[in-house]
């Protein structure tokens, strides 16, 4: 699975992108960022706030209970400031 | 019409290849988007665009295709730039044809909002105090809801 991180997520988890493993049971969005959340302070500060996170699966929005799957490009990052 | 790209952009010229050869339009509704030179209580000396590419273009023109839906529509035009911009530089420009007001004014407006609030791009700013991602509005997010379509079906 291919993580992608943007604006300021980009900047406190410190990458623009990385692929990811997630263990069995890791199956929907909301799982997948509690796992990422798991994995070092960087991490648990950037996903600390959830209200302030938005999720694309393979570049279409994403809600909490969404299926993430092998081979998906997941993208991470704050709503939109564009316009 | 959608563009996505880093180089200014002509707004006249932009406006006659739109509208050339089509002589059902009646009016063209235009908004252009202009970097601001303050940020609330902070100057702003530049400011730099990201984005997503490979969703950038797939939104917008799922929000341009929604519009031609809502509106009878001739022609339709999404400019958006990206990277650093400077203020006065033009971000963005928004046109909608068709042969009445009413329809360009509202799928204008339409476009504008819905690509606020959709369209993958953020903004960092260059201020005096240093580099900061702007913040979504709610102001946005009202404006956004007033086009979504009340489904009579739905649960609350």
């Amino acid at each position: 699975m291919k993580l992608l991180y943007f604006a300021w997520l980009k900047t406190r988890t410190g990458m623009a992108e990385e692929e990811v493993t997630p263990p069995e049971g890791v199956a929907t969005v909301g799982e997948l960022l509690s796992w990422l959340e798991g994995r070092g302070p960087n991490f648990a500060a950037a996903f600390s706030d959830r209200r302030a996170i938005r999720v694309a699966v393979n570049q279409a929005y994403a809600q909490p209970g969404d299926p993430v799957r092998a081979g998906d490009e997941v993208a991470i990052f704050p709503p939109v400031t564009g316009g | 019409m959608i563009h996505v790209q880093q180089e200014d952009f002509d707004v006249s010229q932009e406006l006659a290849k739109l509208t050339a050869d089509n002589h059902a339009i009646g009016g063209v509704a235009v908004f252009v988007g202009l970097v601001r030179d303050m940020a609330g209580e902070s100057a702003i000396s530049a400011m730099t665009l990201e984005h997503y590419p490979a969703m950038t273009e797939k939104m917008l023109a799922e929000i341009e295709q929604e519009a031609r839906t809502r509106w009878p529509l001739e022609a339709s035009l999404v400019i958006h730039r990206y990277g650093r911009l400077e203020p006065g530089d033009r971000i963005v420009m928004v046109a909608a044809a068709s042969a009445h007001r009413q329809a360009a004014f509202e799928a204008s407006a339409f476009l504008m909002d819905w690509l606020k609030t959709k369209a993958p791009f953020w903004k960092l700013e260059e201020t005096s105090e240093g580099a900061q991602w702007v913040d979504a509005r709610d102001s946005d997010d009202k404006a956004a809801a007033r086009w979504v379509k009340r489904d009579p079906d739905a649960a609350e």
